[in-house]
């Protein structure tokens, strides 16, 4: 497996933002870690298919999100009670923000379908466009809009159910949350 | 409660009038929320990635190029 160094490089970059990904596919660091590992070993095995000058990330994104789908989602249920876990594993919590809200948002998230959760952070935090972000997931472009807007609807639904009041009746927030859609 | 229209589909005068109506308290929230939870998502996400690349990942890489430069030729 003789490798490029361009390769090399590609792939050993997009290793921070796979973990990431990974980490809020699977709510768990040490399983996510074996994701990548796994997604690694894949995409340098199918090396020839990666067309040179695409997207290197989109493409180990792809890997790994369909690995994912058809390996670790039926394990998915064994592991649900992972966020003390995933918790630990982070160095700092982000300063600028509470801890419970913090804590909130991610319990919010996990509670996200998988279809919405991922392309929320595709689109989200991954920076990828929503027509890269369809490729990875293998759908229409619209179906990411619908999915990301859905998303955001839910998180904010999940996390404000105590203070309802201050958003007004749930139409006018979803109607405020699906913006341009 | 499901039947929302999209809002490129609602006539001008009712979009103008939903506006208008949220344009208030709600409609700033709404955003603000919308914002929030956007900045909460990047910074779990940058929290990992700002954790950079594992040992693991680059000694897997050292090895199968060092495996691979003694199988072929």
């Amino acid at each position: 497996m003789a490798m490029d160094e361009s390769v090399r490089k590609a792939i050993l970059g997009a290793v921070p933002s796979l973990r990431a990904f990974a980490i809020s596919l699977c709510g768990n660091v040490d399983r996510a870690d074996d994701l990548v590992q796994e997604t690694l070993l894949r995409a340098l095995a199918n090396i020839d298919s990666f067309q040179p000058g695409t997207n290197m990330s989109a493409w180990l994104f792809t890997i790994l999100r369909n690995h994912f789908r058809s390996e670790y989602r039926k394990r998915r249920r064994e592991v649900e009670d992972s966020d003390g876990h995933y918790a630990e594993s982070l160095k700092s919590q982000p300063e600028q923000y509470g801890q419970v809200e913090y804590r909130e948002f991610r319990e919010a998230l996990s509670q996200l379908p998988q279809d919405q959760r991922e392309a929320l952070v595709l689109v989200g935090a991954s920076g990828f466009s929503y027509e890269e972000a369809a490729n990875i997931c293998g759908c229409a472009v619209g179906t990411i809009k619908s999915r990301v807007n859905r998303a955001r609807t839910r998180l904010a639904e999940l996390m404000h159910v105590n203070s309802a009041e201050d958003f007004g009746p749930d139409e006018q927030v979803r109607a405020v949350l699906a913006g341009g859609e | 409660m499901n039947e929302r229209k999209p809002v490129g589909q609602q006539n001008p005068i009712e979009a103008a009038a939903a506006r208008k109506k949220l344009s208030a308290k709600p409609a700033k929230l709404g955003r603000d929320v919308q914002a929030r939870l956007g900045q909460q998502l990047r910074a779990m996400y940058d929290d990992v990635v700002n954790q950079g690349v594992p040992d693991r990942f680059s000694e897997m890489l050292n090895r199968l190029e060092s495996n691979g430069s003694k199988d072929s030729h």
